[in-house]
Protein backbone atom coordinates (compact mmCIF):
# COMPACT_ATOMS: atom_id res chain seq x y z
CA UNK A 1 0.00 0.00 0.00
CA UNK A 2 2.82 2.22 0.79
CA UNK A 3 4.83 1.98 -2.11
CA UNK A 4 1.67 2.19 -4.21
CA UNK A 5 0.77 5.02 -2.72
CA UNK A 6 4.52 6.66 -3.23
CA UNK A 7 4.16 6.02 -7.21
CA UNK A 8 0.33 7.01 -7.09
CA UNK A 9 1.45 10.85 -5.83
CA UNK A 10 4.61 10.51 -7.84
CA UNK A 11 2.57 10.04 -11.41
CA UNK A 12 0.23 12.73 -10.62
CA UNK A 13 2.78 15.39 -9.71
CA UNK A 14 4.52 14.48 -12.71
CA UNK A 15 1.57 15.05 -14.91
CA UNK A 16 0.69 18.38 -12.74
CA UNK A 17 4.58 19.89 -13.50
CA UNK A 18 4.82 18.74 -16.79
CA UNK A 19 3.12 22.15 -18.19
CA UNK A 20 5.23 23.83 -16.18
CA UNK A 21 8.44 22.21 -17.24
CA UNK A 22 7.37 22.88 -20.80
CA UNK A 23 6.75 26.56 -19.93
CA UNK A 24 10.39 26.92 -18.25
CA UNK A 25 12.49 25.06 -20.67
CA UNK A 26 10.80 26.39 -23.96
CA UNK A 27 11.37 29.86 -22.42
CA UNK A 28 14.92 29.48 -23.09
CA UNK A 29 14.41 28.06 -26.25
CA UNK A 30 16.59 29.88 -29.53
CA UNK A 31 14.04 29.41 -32.03
CA UNK A 32 10.30 30.85 -31.99
CA UNK A 33 9.12 27.50 -31.35
CA UNK A 34 7.04 26.18 -28.27
CA UNK A 35 7.06 22.87 -29.29
CA UNK A 36 10.60 22.16 -31.09
CA UNK A 37 13.45 22.89 -28.92
CA UNK A 38 16.57 24.10 -30.62
CA UNK A 39 19.03 25.20 -28.38
CA UNK A 40 19.84 26.80 -25.37
CA UNK A 41 19.57 31.02 -25.64
CA UNK A 42 18.46 33.92 -23.29
CA UNK A 43 17.19 35.46 -26.18
CA UNK A 44 13.23 35.79 -25.14
CA UNK A 45 14.55 36.95 -21.58
CA UNK A 46 16.10 39.71 -23.59
CA UNK A 47 13.08 40.43 -25.55
CA UNK A 48 10.93 40.50 -22.71
CA UNK A 49 12.87 43.09 -20.97
CA UNK A 50 12.45 45.35 -23.85
CA UNK A 51 8.88 44.42 -24.70
CA UNK A 52 7.20 47.25 -23.09
CA UNK A 53 3.20 45.87 -23.93
CA UNK A 54 4.38 43.17 -21.63
CA UNK A 55 6.64 45.57 -18.86
CA UNK A 56 3.14 47.65 -18.38
CA UNK A 57 0.79 44.69 -18.56
CA UNK A 58 2.91 43.59 -15.20
CA UNK A 59 2.83 47.27 -13.88
CA UNK A 60 -1.03 47.36 -14.34
CA UNK A 61 -1.64 43.98 -13.16
CA UNK A 62 0.11 44.86 -9.49
CA UNK A 63 -1.18 48.02 -9.30
CA UNK A 64 -4.34 47.17 -9.76
CA UNK A 65 -3.87 43.78 -7.27
CA UNK A 66 -2.39 46.27 -4.68
CA UNK A 67 -5.90 49.02 -4.56
CA UNK A 68 -8.25 46.65 -5.00
CA UNK A 69 -6.67 44.20 -1.92
CA UNK A 70 -6.60 47.26 0.35
CA UNK A 71 -9.94 48.89 -0.65
CA UNK A 72 -11.24 44.89 -0.35
CA UNK A 73 -9.86 44.37 2.72
CA UNK A 74 -10.56 47.50 4.67
CA UNK A 75 -14.24 47.25 3.20
CA UNK A 76 -14.23 43.80 4.18
CA UNK A 77 -12.95 43.78 7.60
CA UNK A 78 -15.38 46.79 8.48
CA UNK A 79 -18.29 44.39 7.35
CA UNK A 80 -17.18 41.38 8.96
CA UNK A 81 -16.63 43.19 12.67
CA UNK A 82 -20.31 45.45 11.38
CA UNK A 83 -21.70 41.19 10.19
CA UNK A 84 -20.93 40.03 13.68
CA UNK A 85 -22.02 42.75 15.54
CA UNK A 86 -25.93 42.35 14.00
CA UNK A 87 -28.69 41.47 16.37
CA UNK A 88 -31.37 40.39 13.54
CA UNK A 89 -30.54 36.83 12.63
CA UNK A 90 -32.82 36.71 9.43
CA UNK A 91 -31.23 40.22 8.30
CA UNK A 92 -27.63 38.96 8.87
CA UNK A 93 -28.08 35.59 6.94
CA UNK A 94 -29.34 37.84 4.20
CA UNK A 95 -26.33 40.08 4.26
CA UNK A 96 -24.25 36.39 3.94
CA UNK A 97 -25.97 34.78 1.29
CA UNK A 98 -26.17 37.87 -0.93
CA UNK A 99 -22.24 38.61 -0.50
CA UNK A 100 -21.26 34.94 -1.39
CA UNK A 101 -23.33 35.58 -4.36
CA UNK A 102 -19.63 36.93 -6.40
CA UNK A 103 -18.31 33.50 -5.05
CA UNK A 104 -20.49 31.09 -6.12
CA UNK A 105 -21.35 32.39 -9.54
CA UNK A 106 -19.61 31.48 -12.42
CA UNK A 107 -16.74 33.96 -13.46
CA UNK A 108 -18.07 34.14 -16.77
CA UNK A 109 -21.84 35.47 -15.00
CA UNK A 110 -20.23 38.05 -13.18
CA UNK A 111 -17.98 39.33 -15.82
CA UNK A 112 -21.23 39.75 -18.11
CA UNK A 113 -23.44 41.31 -15.49
CA UNK A 114 -20.78 43.75 -14.38
CA UNK A 115 -20.04 44.43 -18.21
CA UNK A 116 -23.40 45.44 -18.74
CA UNK A 117 -24.39 47.47 -15.58
CA UNK A 118 -21.13 49.79 -16.48
CA UNK A 119 -22.34 49.63 -19.95
CA UNK A 120 -25.60 50.90 -18.97
CA UNK A 121 -24.40 53.64 -16.54
CA UNK A 122 -22.08 54.64 -18.99
CA UNK A 123 -24.68 55.18 -21.77
CA UNK A 124 -27.16 56.80 -19.56
CA UNK A 125 -24.13 59.42 -18.68
CA UNK A 126 -23.01 59.27 -22.17
CA UNK A 127 -19.58 58.49 -21.70
CA UNK A 128 -17.80 57.08 -25.18
CA UNK A 129 -15.73 54.48 -23.56
CA UNK A 130 -17.42 52.59 -20.27
CA UNK A 131 -14.70 50.78 -19.17
CA UNK A 132 -11.59 50.87 -17.67
CA UNK A 133 -9.41 51.33 -14.66
CA UNK A 134 -12.13 52.90 -12.53
CA UNK A 135 -14.39 49.85 -13.80
CA UNK A 136 -11.73 47.02 -13.21
CA UNK A 137 -11.21 47.90 -10.08
CA UNK A 138 -14.71 47.67 -8.95
CA UNK A 139 -15.01 44.73 -10.27
CA UNK A 140 -11.61 43.28 -8.42
CA UNK A 141 -13.03 44.38 -4.98
CA UNK A 142 -16.45 42.78 -5.58
CA UNK A 143 -14.83 39.35 -6.06
CA UNK A 144 -12.54 39.40 -3.88
CA UNK A 145 -14.80 40.94 -0.80
CA UNK A 146 -16.53 37.60 0.34
CA UNK A 147 -13.20 36.12 0.63
CA UNK A 148 -11.75 39.04 3.34
CA UNK A 149 -15.47 38.15 5.30
CA UNK A 150 -15.03 34.58 5.49
CA UNK A 151 -11.68 35.04 6.28
CA UNK A 152 -12.29 37.43 9.06
CA UNK A 153 -15.89 36.42 10.74
CA UNK A 154 -13.98 33.17 12.26
CA UNK A 155 -11.90 34.71 13.82
CA UNK A 156 -14.32 37.32 15.25
CA UNK A 157 -16.36 34.33 17.09
CA UNK A 158 -12.81 33.28 18.78
CA UNK A 159 -12.49 36.49 20.14
CA UNK A 160 -14.45 37.06 23.40
CA UNK A 161 -16.82 39.98 22.71
CA UNK A 162 -16.76 41.06 26.42
CA UNK A 163 -12.74 42.46 25.55
CA UNK A 164 -13.85 45.36 23.09
CA UNK A 165 -17.32 46.01 26.06
CA UNK A 166 -14.16 45.99 28.50
CA UNK A 167 -12.05 48.37 26.58
CA UNK A 168 -15.56 51.03 26.09
CA UNK A 169 -16.10 50.62 30.15
CA UNK A 170 -12.39 51.68 30.69
CA UNK A 171 -13.11 55.08 28.74
CA UNK A 172 -12.10 54.06 24.60
CA UNK A 173 -13.54 54.87 22.09
CA UNK A 174 -15.56 52.45 19.91
CA UNK A 175 -13.08 53.06 17.24
CA UNK A 176 -9.95 53.10 19.41
CA UNK A 177 -11.18 49.88 20.74
CA UNK A 178 -11.44 48.51 18.12
CA UNK A 179 -8.24 49.20 16.68
CA UNK A 180 -5.95 48.59 19.95
CA UNK A 181 -8.74 45.30 21.12
CA UNK A 182 -10.77 43.69 17.91
CA UNK A 183 -8.38 44.55 15.48
CA UNK A 184 -4.89 43.08 17.12
CA UNK A 185 -6.95 39.60 17.68
CA UNK A 186 -8.30 39.34 14.33
CA UNK A 187 -5.17 40.21 11.98
CA UNK A 188 -4.28 36.77 10.95
CA UNK A 189 -7.75 36.49 9.46
CA UNK A 190 -7.22 39.29 7.77
CA UNK A 191 -4.01 38.68 6.45
CA UNK A 192 -4.73 35.59 4.81
CA UNK A 193 -7.72 37.74 3.34
CA UNK A 194 -5.76 39.67 2.25
CA UNK A 195 -3.40 37.56 0.68
CA UNK A 196 -6.17 35.81 -0.73
CA UNK A 197 -7.71 38.85 -2.67
CA UNK A 198 -4.01 39.51 -3.81
CA UNK A 199 -4.19 36.59 -5.41
CA UNK A 200 -7.12 36.05 -6.98
CA UNK A 201 -6.84 40.00 -8.57
CA UNK A 202 -3.18 39.01 -10.11
CA UNK A 203 -4.67 35.83 -11.33
CA UNK A 204 -7.98 36.88 -12.92
CA UNK A 205 -8.98 36.51 -16.08
CA UNK A 206 -12.62 36.16 -17.20
CA UNK A 207 -13.82 38.74 -14.49
CA UNK A 208 -10.97 41.31 -16.04
CA UNK A 209 -12.10 40.03 -20.00
CA UNK A 210 -15.28 41.86 -19.43
CA UNK A 211 -14.42 44.80 -17.54
CA UNK A 212 -11.27 46.41 -18.42
CA UNK A 213 -12.01 48.03 -21.30
CA UNK A 214 -8.40 49.16 -23.13
CA UNK A 215 -6.51 48.50 -19.41
CA UNK A 216 -4.02 45.24 -20.15
CA UNK A 217 -3.41 42.98 -17.05
CA UNK A 218 -1.03 40.36 -17.38
CA UNK A 219 -3.47 37.60 -18.32
CA UNK A 220 -5.29 39.75 -20.58
CA UNK A 221 -2.18 40.26 -22.54
CA UNK A 222 -1.88 36.47 -22.44
CA UNK A 223 -5.38 36.07 -24.15
CA UNK A 224 -4.68 37.92 -26.55
CA UNK A 225 -1.29 36.25 -27.63
CA UNK A 226 -2.29 33.40 -27.51
CA UNK A 227 -5.24 34.13 -30.13
CA UNK A 228 -2.03 34.07 -32.56
CA UNK A 229 0.92 31.78 -32.18
CA UNK A 230 2.70 32.68 -28.84
CA UNK A 231 6.46 33.42 -28.90
CA UNK A 232 8.26 31.99 -26.19
CA UNK A 233 8.83 35.02 -24.84
CA UNK A 234 5.27 34.66 -23.21
CA UNK A 235 7.04 31.59 -21.57
CA UNK A 236 9.66 33.89 -20.03
CA UNK A 237 7.76 36.47 -18.32
CA UNK A 238 5.39 33.26 -16.72
CA UNK A 239 8.59 31.75 -16.07
CA UNK A 240 9.77 35.07 -13.73
CA UNK A 241 6.52 34.99 -12.22
CA UNK A 242 6.80 31.02 -11.28
CA UNK A 243 10.30 31.38 -9.86
CA UNK A 244 9.09 34.63 -7.77
CA UNK A 245 5.93 32.77 -6.89
CA UNK A 246 8.40 29.53 -5.72
CA UNK A 247 10.79 31.55 -3.77
CA UNK A 248 8.11 33.30 -2.00
CA UNK A 249 6.11 29.97 -1.02
CA UNK A 250 10.00 28.46 0.30
CA UNK A 251 10.43 31.36 2.48
CA UNK A 252 7.16 31.42 4.12
CA UNK A 253 7.64 27.84 4.58
CA UNK A 254 10.80 28.19 5.89
CA UNK A 255 9.93 30.28 8.31
CA UNK A 256 6.96 28.33 9.63
CA UNK A 257 9.25 25.38 10.07
CA UNK A 258 11.67 27.51 12.01
CA UNK A 259 8.92 29.18 14.33
CA UNK A 260 7.54 25.47 14.61
CA UNK A 261 11.32 24.34 15.86
CA UNK A 262 11.23 27.22 18.32
CA UNK A 263 8.12 26.63 19.88
CA UNK A 264 9.62 23.30 20.34
CA UNK A 265 12.39 24.03 21.88
CA UNK A 266 10.38 26.14 24.10
CA UNK A 267 8.04 23.95 25.18
CA UNK A 268 11.21 21.54 26.23
CA UNK A 269 12.98 24.10 27.64
CA UNK A 270 9.44 25.00 29.56
CA UNK A 271 9.31 21.17 31.14
CA UNK A 272 12.88 20.91 32.46
CA UNK B 1 -31.83 53.69 41.48
CA UNK B 2 -31.20 50.30 42.52
CA UNK B 3 -27.82 47.81 40.95
CA UNK B 4 -30.46 45.95 38.78
CA UNK B 5 -31.98 49.06 37.41
CA UNK B 6 -28.69 50.80 36.81
CA UNK B 7 -27.53 47.75 34.96
CA UNK B 8 -30.86 47.66 32.83
CA UNK B 9 -30.02 51.32 31.61
CA UNK B 10 -26.55 50.50 30.87
CA UNK B 11 -27.55 47.41 29.05
CA UNK B 12 -29.76 49.63 26.69
CA UNK B 13 -27.11 52.04 25.95
CA UNK B 14 -24.79 49.37 25.34
CA UNK B 15 -27.11 47.57 22.40
CA UNK B 16 -28.21 50.93 20.96
CA UNK B 17 -24.74 52.02 20.60
CA UNK B 18 -23.35 48.20 19.19
CA UNK B 19 -26.60 48.56 16.45
CA UNK B 20 -25.64 52.30 15.90
CA UNK B 21 -21.98 51.35 15.38
CA UNK B 22 -22.56 47.39 13.30
CA UNK B 23 -24.95 49.69 11.09
CA UNK B 24 -21.93 52.88 10.23
CA UNK B 25 -19.52 49.71 9.65
CA UNK B 26 -21.99 47.98 7.06
CA UNK B 27 -22.76 50.72 5.13
CA UNK B 28 -20.03 51.18 3.02
CA UNK B 29 -20.27 47.40 2.14
CA UNK B 30 -24.26 47.50 2.08
CA UNK B 31 -24.12 50.08 -0.42
CA UNK B 32 -21.31 47.72 -2.37
CA UNK B 33 -23.21 44.40 -2.51
CA UNK B 34 -26.20 46.71 -3.58
CA UNK B 35 -24.56 48.47 -6.30
CA UNK B 36 -22.63 45.63 -7.93
CA UNK B 37 -24.04 42.77 -6.94
CA UNK B 38 -27.40 42.95 -6.43
CA UNK B 39 -27.99 45.54 -9.42
CA UNK B 40 -26.21 43.63 -11.93
CA UNK B 41 -27.90 40.41 -11.69
CA UNK B 42 -30.83 42.73 -12.17
CA UNK B 43 -29.67 44.30 -15.19
CA UNK B 44 -28.87 41.11 -16.75
CA UNK B 45 -32.83 39.97 -15.97
CA UNK B 46 -33.51 43.06 -17.82
CA UNK B 47 -31.71 42.55 -20.92
CA UNK B 48 -32.69 38.47 -20.78
CA UNK B 49 -35.95 39.91 -20.91
CA UNK B 50 -35.74 42.92 -23.50
CA UNK B 51 -34.45 43.03 -27.50
CA UNK B 52 -31.51 45.13 -28.60
CA UNK B 53 -34.49 48.59 -29.03
CA UNK B 54 -35.35 47.92 -25.50
CA UNK B 55 -39.14 46.40 -26.02
CA UNK B 56 -40.28 43.89 -23.42
CA UNK B 57 -39.66 40.36 -25.32
CA UNK B 58 -39.35 36.60 -24.35
CA UNK B 59 -37.94 36.20 -27.96
CA UNK B 60 -34.70 35.81 -26.31
CA UNK B 61 -36.34 32.41 -24.48
CA UNK B 62 -37.53 30.56 -27.29
CA UNK B 63 -34.14 31.07 -28.58
CA UNK B 64 -32.94 28.88 -25.75
CA UNK B 65 -33.88 25.37 -27.87
CA UNK B 66 -30.64 26.60 -30.68
CA UNK B 67 -28.31 26.16 -27.58
CA UNK B 68 -29.85 23.56 -25.91
CA UNK B 69 -26.80 21.13 -26.83
CA UNK B 70 -23.88 23.13 -25.93
CA UNK B 71 -25.90 23.67 -22.65
CA UNK B 72 -26.03 19.85 -22.04
CA UNK B 73 -22.77 19.26 -23.24
CA UNK B 74 -20.98 21.53 -21.18
CA UNK B 75 -22.87 19.38 -18.04
CA UNK B 76 -22.10 16.17 -19.39
CA UNK B 77 -17.98 17.59 -19.53
CA UNK B 78 -17.97 19.22 -16.16
CA UNK B 79 -19.58 16.23 -14.92
CA UNK B 80 -17.16 14.09 -15.84
CA UNK B 81 -14.05 15.88 -15.62
CA UNK B 82 -15.75 16.57 -11.84
CA UNK B 83 -15.89 12.60 -11.39
CA UNK B 84 -12.46 12.41 -12.47
CA UNK B 85 -11.45 14.84 -11.17
CA UNK B 86 -12.75 13.47 -7.21
CA UNK B 87 -11.48 9.79 -8.03
CA UNK B 88 -8.06 11.08 -8.65
CA UNK B 89 -7.83 13.35 -5.52
CA UNK B 90 -9.11 11.55 -2.91
CA UNK B 91 -6.76 9.01 -2.72
CA UNK B 92 -4.28 11.76 -3.37
CA UNK B 93 -5.41 13.82 -0.31
CA UNK B 94 -5.34 10.26 1.83
CA UNK B 95 -2.25 9.34 0.97
CA UNK B 96 -0.84 13.02 2.01
CA UNK B 97 -2.43 12.93 5.28
CA UNK B 98 -0.03 9.59 5.86
CA UNK B 99 2.87 11.20 5.63
CA UNK B 100 5.18 13.19 8.12
CA UNK B 101 4.02 16.80 8.83
CA UNK B 102 6.83 18.05 7.14
CA UNK B 103 6.23 16.09 3.99
CA UNK B 104 2.69 17.47 4.11
CA UNK B 105 3.49 20.70 4.07
CA UNK B 106 6.27 20.33 1.05
CA UNK B 107 3.38 18.60 -0.84
CA UNK B 108 0.88 21.01 0.31
CA UNK B 109 3.25 23.76 -1.42
CA UNK B 110 3.62 21.51 -4.50
CA UNK B 111 -0.03 21.37 -4.76
CA UNK B 112 -0.97 25.13 -4.36
CA UNK B 113 1.74 26.27 -6.62
CA UNK B 114 0.25 25.47 -9.93
CA UNK B 115 -2.65 27.47 -8.48
CA UNK B 116 -1.11 30.62 -8.24
CA UNK B 117 0.16 30.08 -12.06
CA UNK B 118 -2.23 31.61 -14.79
CA UNK B 119 -4.64 29.04 -16.20
CA UNK B 120 -4.17 30.56 -19.89
CA UNK B 121 -0.78 29.89 -19.81
CA UNK B 122 -0.90 26.53 -18.32
CA UNK B 123 -3.93 25.40 -21.01
CA UNK B 124 -1.66 26.95 -23.41
CA UNK B 125 1.21 24.66 -22.15
CA UNK B 126 -0.92 21.84 -22.46
CA UNK B 127 -1.95 23.06 -26.13
CA UNK B 128 1.78 22.95 -27.10
CA UNK B 129 2.17 19.44 -25.68
CA UNK B 130 -0.80 17.57 -27.14
CA UNK B 131 -0.98 19.36 -30.69
CA UNK B 132 -0.56 17.77 -33.65
CA UNK B 133 3.43 19.02 -33.96
CA UNK B 134 3.68 19.25 -30.87
CA UNK B 135 5.79 17.89 -27.58
CA UNK B 136 4.25 14.21 -27.22
CA UNK B 137 4.08 13.62 -31.27
CA UNK B 138 7.75 15.16 -31.93
CA UNK B 139 9.12 12.80 -29.33
CA UNK B 140 6.82 9.64 -30.90
CA UNK B 141 7.96 10.65 -34.77
CA UNK B 142 11.37 10.78 -33.19
CA UNK B 143 10.72 6.97 -32.10
CA UNK B 144 9.58 6.17 -35.22
CA UNK B 145 5.95 6.24 -34.46
CA UNK B 146 3.08 7.60 -35.53
CA UNK B 147 1.54 10.40 -34.46
CA UNK B 148 -1.84 10.61 -32.63
CA UNK B 149 -4.56 12.78 -32.51
CA UNK B 150 -4.80 14.28 -28.99
CA UNK B 151 -5.63 17.71 -29.59
CA UNK B 152 -9.41 19.43 -30.29
CA UNK B 153 -10.60 16.02 -29.05
CA UNK B 154 -13.83 16.21 -26.00
CA UNK B 155 -10.96 14.35 -24.49
CA UNK B 156 -8.63 16.90 -24.27
CA UNK B 157 -11.00 19.71 -22.84
CA UNK B 158 -11.59 16.95 -19.78
CA UNK B 159 -8.12 17.06 -19.14
CA UNK B 160 -7.52 20.49 -19.28
CA UNK B 161 -10.33 21.07 -17.29
CA UNK B 162 -9.29 18.10 -14.86
CA UNK B 163 -5.83 19.57 -14.72
CA UNK B 164 -6.66 22.78 -13.85
CA UNK B 165 -8.65 22.26 -11.14
CA UNK B 166 -7.06 19.38 -9.45
CA UNK B 167 -5.74 21.71 -6.96
CA UNK B 168 -9.46 23.28 -5.82
CA UNK B 169 -10.43 19.27 -4.74
CA UNK B 170 -7.62 18.09 -3.19
CA UNK B 171 -7.64 21.15 -0.59
CA UNK B 172 -10.98 20.50 0.70
CA UNK B 173 -10.28 16.88 0.80
CA UNK B 174 -6.96 17.06 2.39
CA UNK B 175 -8.57 19.52 4.93
CA UNK B 176 -11.24 17.64 6.33
CA UNK B 177 -9.27 13.65 5.73
CA UNK B 178 -5.98 15.18 8.23
CA UNK B 179 -8.75 16.24 11.09
CA UNK B 180 -9.91 12.41 11.10
CA UNK B 181 -9.07 11.05 14.48
CA UNK B 182 -6.89 8.25 14.31
CA UNK B 183 -8.13 7.04 17.36
CA UNK B 184 -11.71 6.41 15.43
CA UNK B 185 -10.43 4.00 12.52
CA UNK B 186 -8.66 2.31 15.75
CA UNK B 187 -11.79 1.88 17.92
CA UNK B 188 -13.33 0.71 14.38
CA UNK B 189 -10.82 -1.93 13.99
CA UNK B 190 -11.03 -3.29 17.45
CA UNK B 191 -15.00 -3.59 16.97
CA UNK B 192 -14.29 -5.89 13.81
CA UNK B 193 -14.66 -3.59 10.76
CA UNK B 194 -12.37 -4.43 7.67
CA UNK B 195 -10.13 -2.08 5.99
CA UNK B 196 -13.18 -1.47 3.18
CA UNK B 197 -15.98 -0.75 5.99
CA UNK B 198 -13.98 1.68 8.09
CA UNK B 199 -13.56 3.79 4.52
CA UNK B 200 -17.13 3.73 3.77
CA UNK B 201 -18.65 3.75 7.55
CA UNK B 202 -15.63 5.92 9.04
CA UNK B 203 -13.56 8.06 6.17
CA UNK B 204 -16.05 8.76 3.67
CA UNK B 205 -18.94 9.90 6.19
CA UNK B 206 -16.73 12.32 7.84
CA UNK B 207 -14.37 13.33 4.65
CA UNK B 208 -18.46 14.30 2.97
CA UNK B 209 -18.43 17.83 3.46
CA UNK B 210 -14.68 18.30 1.90
CA UNK B 211 -16.17 16.39 -0.67
CA UNK B 212 -19.20 18.38 -1.40
CA UNK B 213 -17.08 21.53 -1.77
CA UNK B 214 -14.42 20.13 -4.08
CA UNK B 215 -17.45 19.27 -6.24
CA UNK B 216 -18.36 22.98 -6.22
CA UNK B 217 -15.04 24.05 -6.51
CA UNK B 218 -14.69 21.89 -10.00
CA UNK B 219 -17.73 22.07 -11.31
CA UNK B 220 -18.92 25.22 -11.51
CA UNK B 221 -15.68 26.85 -13.07
CA UNK B 222 -15.72 23.55 -15.46
CA UNK B 223 -19.28 24.23 -16.58
CA UNK B 224 -18.71 27.68 -17.64
CA UNK B 225 -15.15 27.57 -18.91
CA UNK B 226 -14.92 29.16 -22.34
CA UNK B 227 -10.58 29.38 -22.75
CA UNK B 228 -10.38 25.17 -22.11
CA UNK B 229 -12.54 23.99 -24.80
CA UNK B 230 -11.39 27.34 -27.19
CA UNK B 231 -7.74 26.05 -26.78
CA UNK B 232 -7.86 22.21 -26.26
CA UNK B 233 -11.64 21.39 -28.22
CA UNK B 234 -10.74 23.41 -31.18
CA UNK B 235 -13.89 24.08 -32.59
CA UNK B 236 -14.77 19.94 -31.80
CA UNK B 237 -16.52 21.72 -28.63
CA UNK B 238 -18.84 24.71 -27.91
CA UNK B 239 -20.12 25.03 -24.54
CA UNK B 240 -21.88 26.92 -22.77
CA UNK B 241 -19.18 29.90 -22.21
CA UNK B 242 -18.03 29.69 -25.38
CA UNK B 243 -21.75 30.79 -26.95
CA UNK B 244 -21.81 33.47 -23.88
CA UNK B 245 -18.18 34.60 -24.63
CA UNK B 246 -18.87 35.51 -28.77
CA UNK B 247 -22.92 36.20 -27.91
CA UNK B 248 -21.76 39.18 -25.25
CA UNK B 249 -19.03 40.35 -27.51
CA UNK B 250 -21.17 41.46 -30.08
CA UNK B 251 -24.03 44.84 -29.55
CA UNK B 252 -26.64 43.24 -31.47
CA UNK B 253 -26.48 39.60 -29.75
CA UNK B 254 -26.21 40.86 -26.16
CA UNK B 255 -29.73 40.15 -24.90
CA UNK B 256 -29.16 36.91 -26.00
CA UNK B 257 -25.92 36.22 -24.12
CA UNK B 258 -27.56 37.96 -20.80
CA UNK B 259 -30.48 35.48 -21.25
CA UNK B 260 -27.86 32.34 -21.94
CA UNK B 261 -26.06 33.73 -18.17
CA UNK B 262 -28.90 34.47 -16.41
CA UNK B 263 -29.72 30.96 -17.07
CA UNK B 264 -26.50 29.48 -16.53
CA UNK B 265 -26.89 31.48 -13.01
CA UNK B 266 -29.83 30.19 -11.80
CA UNK B 267 -29.19 26.39 -12.86
CA UNK B 268 -26.01 26.42 -11.25
CA UNK B 269 -27.83 28.29 -8.41
CA UNK B 270 -30.21 24.87 -8.00
CA UNK B 271 -27.67 22.46 -8.35
CA UNK B 272 -25.39 24.25 -5.49
CA UNK B 273 -28.55 23.90 -3.40
CA UNK B 274 -29.07 20.90 -3.85
CA UNK B 275 -25.65 20.02 -2.94
CA UNK B 276 -26.09 21.64 0.09
CA UNK B 277 -29.22 19.92 0.98
CA UNK B 278 -27.34 16.62 0.29
CA UNK B 279 -24.80 17.54 2.80
CA UNK B 280 -27.15 18.41 5.35
CA UNK B 281 -29.07 15.01 4.43
CA UNK B 282 -25.72 13.07 4.74
CA UNK B 283 -24.89 14.68 7.91
CA UNK B 284 -28.07 14.21 9.40
CA UNK B 285 -27.39 10.11 8.82
CA UNK B 286 -24.25 10.45 10.59
CA UNK B 287 -25.15 12.12 13.86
Amino acid sequence: MKTFGKIYMGIIFAVMYLPLLVMVLFSFNESNSTAKFTGFSLHWYEEMLRDSAAMDALKNTLILAVVSTIIATVLGTLAAVGIFGMRNKWFKTGVLSVSNVPMMNPDIVTGVSLMLLFAFVGRMLGAVESLGFATILIAHVTFSLPYVVLNVLPKLMQTDPHLAEAAQDLGSTPVQAFFRVVLPSISSGVVSGALMAFTLSIDDFVISHYTSGSFTTLPLLIYTMTKKRVTPEMYAVCSCIFISVLVLLLIMNLSQVRQAKKAAQVSVLGKK
Amino acid sequence: MTDAKLRGVRERKNRTRKKGVSLLLNFPYLIWLCLFVIVPVFIVAAYAFTDASGALTLENFRKLGVYRDNIIDSFIYALIATAVTLVLAYPFAYFMTKRSQATQRVMMMLVMLPMWMNLLILTYSIMNIMETNGIINNLLAAMGLGKIQMINTPGAVVFGMVYNYFPYMVLPLYSVLSKIDPALLEAAADLGSGGLSRFRRVILPLSMPGVISGITMVFVPSVSTFYISQKLGGTSVNMIGDVIESLVNRVSTRNLGAMLSLVLMVVILICIMIMNRFSDEEGGIML
